[in-house]
């Protein structure tokens, strides 16, 4: 096996990390892993080591696409790869295929579970409660109870109603 | 306003008192925010970064909770004063090399911290003595709060709030905790404590966070990962980790004492003798050596002494605040010359290390006797 930092010597050092349900393997050679810091436990974080040597790789592959910018800053791919972060917040939307391999490897998921603004919270419990009742009809309808279906049907004329207004104001 | 004058005093800072102190020196939530529609700050021009500091410097100073703090940009600030900043853990590294377009502000405590464009727009980072992450992340989450009603963060419902870097993107949370391990490192069980702490997605640092090394034996721990988990449960994550490693902490010591004694009483004897006769010597010996005498406190074998003699020694005998107490700039060799003769006369009332003495063997006396 190939060290995957110099491809060149044989690994001769590996690491595993598990996080959550996802296991990643690290292999290096001897001289890859010291300038790692890797025989210095004290001074190395394996998730340090992780996330550089996934989001070179990452980065490299996203490079394919050249030419991406982003219309809000003016922010390149090519940044990206030299500077390993983004320009504005627009850049997300603008990279957002590139960077879905990226996010996967460094995080625990790619959806956001945490805190979120009061005045977006509204809106997004009403959106949430929307799709619920919109999923509890479709499944009412597929089971014939038609009666279930106007009560559900209902509510979710006043649930869209009451986000528009959110929305509105 | 001069940041000196405004800085609570080492020994102060050092008394500071919170749950699990002896091995949890202090716990630190930090997040990061963003405007929307302004380009980060490594991105940003000049006009733009100004623009957002202005913007988020008055929205901090307006908090209730910041009447009195220390407000400033960084270019107001000296080289000194920034790494005096730095060793107080109130700003980063990256951020003491910013000048103008970025600013500070934090409160009377030092609770309470705002570095204004440093990788992010807004970091913000609340530290409380000892094992209290619960509470830094309750005050943090508050200060964050009354800021988003002023502030239009960026934030995407799936991807949640927008940073620089995408390490920090989703909740934009790092908690931590500094620990004193000195158990662990003696016996030579910190490697691998470091090593499935790292496969449980934890970082460990050094003393000043990323790229540094564990002087004094303290060693940082926080999270690594910031999207797909929500701040509790990160919090929580760290808070069953930390109890395990204050565990073994506290079990390394215990054996480390029943097993070889001799070798800990060694180290600690020796610590105290070069730290109160030594007339030069350097700020890494000295963190050193007082995480040894932390722990001789800690182990009683410094009767009458506090622990906070040695942490405030810590915080001063550091290379910046050393500088500070001088008005003529010093070289490397006169900083080791004045911070030996600082250290030895603070620890003129302190007796040398008395080790308890050996238990009498079972029924020992008895038995010479007849």
């Amino acid at each position: 096996m190939l060290c995957c930092i110099c491809k060149e010597k044989e690994a001769t050092v590996h690491l595993t990390q598990i996080g959550g349900d996802k296991m990643q393997k690290v292999d290096l050679c001897e001289e890859c892993a010291k300038t790692k810091g890797v025989d210095d436990p004290t001074g190395f974080s394996l998730a340090d080591l992780l996330l550089g040597l996934g989001a070179s790789q990452e980065i490299e592959q996203a490079g394919g696409e050249a030419g991406l910018k982003c219309p809000a800053c003016g922010f390149s791919q090519a940044d990206f790869k030299k500077a390993g972060r983004l320009g504005c917040p627009a850049c997300y939307q603008t990279f957002a295929e590139p960077l879905e391999g990226l996010l996967k490897t460094m995080h625990k998921g790619t959806r956001h579970t945490g805190k979120v603004p009061e005045s977006l919270r509204q809106g997004r419990d009403l959106s949430n409660r929307l799709k619920q009742l919109q999923e509890k009809l479709a499944k009412a309808i597929a089971e014939e109870d038609f009666e279930e279906a106007a009560i559900l049907r209902d509510e979710i004329k006043q649930t869209t109603a009451r986000s528009a207004n959110t929305t509105a104001a | 306003m001069e940041l000196h004058s405004f800085l609570i005093s080492p020994a102060e800072s050092a008394r500071r008192k919170g749950p699990h102190d002896r091995i949890v020196m202090s716990s630190r939530v930090r997040l990061a925010r963003n405007l929307k529609q302004s380009a980060f700050p490594g991105w940003a021009k000049k006009p733009e970064r100004i623009r957002v500091l202005e913007v988020i410097q008055a929205a901090i100073e307006a908090l209730p909770e910041m009447q009195g703090a220390f407000s400033g940009t960084m270019d107001r600030l000296s080289t000194l004063d920034k790494q005096v900043l730095v060793e107080r853990h109130l700003i980063s590294r990256e951020h003491a090399a910013k000048s103008a377009g970025s600013g500070l502000v934090f409160n009377r405590d030092e609770t309470l911290c705002f570095m204004i464009n440093e990788e992010d727009h807004l970091r913000m980072q609340a530290l409380c003595p000892g094992l209290q992450l619960r509470l830094a992340w309750a005050t943090i989450d508050g200060a964050d709060s009354a800021l988003e009603k002023k502030l239009n963060y960026a934030f995407s419902p799936e991807l949640g709030y927008l940073t620089a870097c995408p390490t920090n993107l989703g909740t934009g949370v790092r908690v931590s905790a500094m620990l004193h391990l000195p158990g662990l490192v003696l016996a030579e069980q910190i490697n691998p404590i470091i090593q499935s702490v790292n496969k449980l997605g934890l970082a460990v640092r050094g003393l000043y966070g990323e790229g540094t090394e564990a002087l004094g034996n303290v060693f940082q721990v926080s999270n690594q990962m910031t999207l797909g988990e929500s701040e509790l449960a990160i919090v929580e994550r760290l808070e069953k980790v930390l109890a395990q490693i204050i565990e073994h902490e506290e079990n390394s010591r215990a054996s480390l004492l029943e097993k070889k004694p001799k070798m800990v009483y060694n180290h600690i004897g020796r610590a105290y003798g070069i730290l109160a006769n030594a007339h030069s010597i350097s700020s890494k010996e000295s963190m050193n050596l007082l995480s040894l005498m932390r722990l001789g406190v800690d182990l009683g074998l410094f009767p009458g002494v506090e622990r906070s003699l040695a942490d405030e020694l810590f915080i001063l005998t550091q290379p910046a605040h050393l500088q500070q107490r001088h008005s003529e700039k010093l070289s490397a060799e006169e900083r080791d010359v004045l911070r030996a003769d600082m250290v030895r006369e603070r620890l003129r009332p302190v007796s040398r290390p008395l080790p308890p003495p050996p238990a009498a063997p079972a029924g020992g006396l008895d038995k010479t006797a007849e």
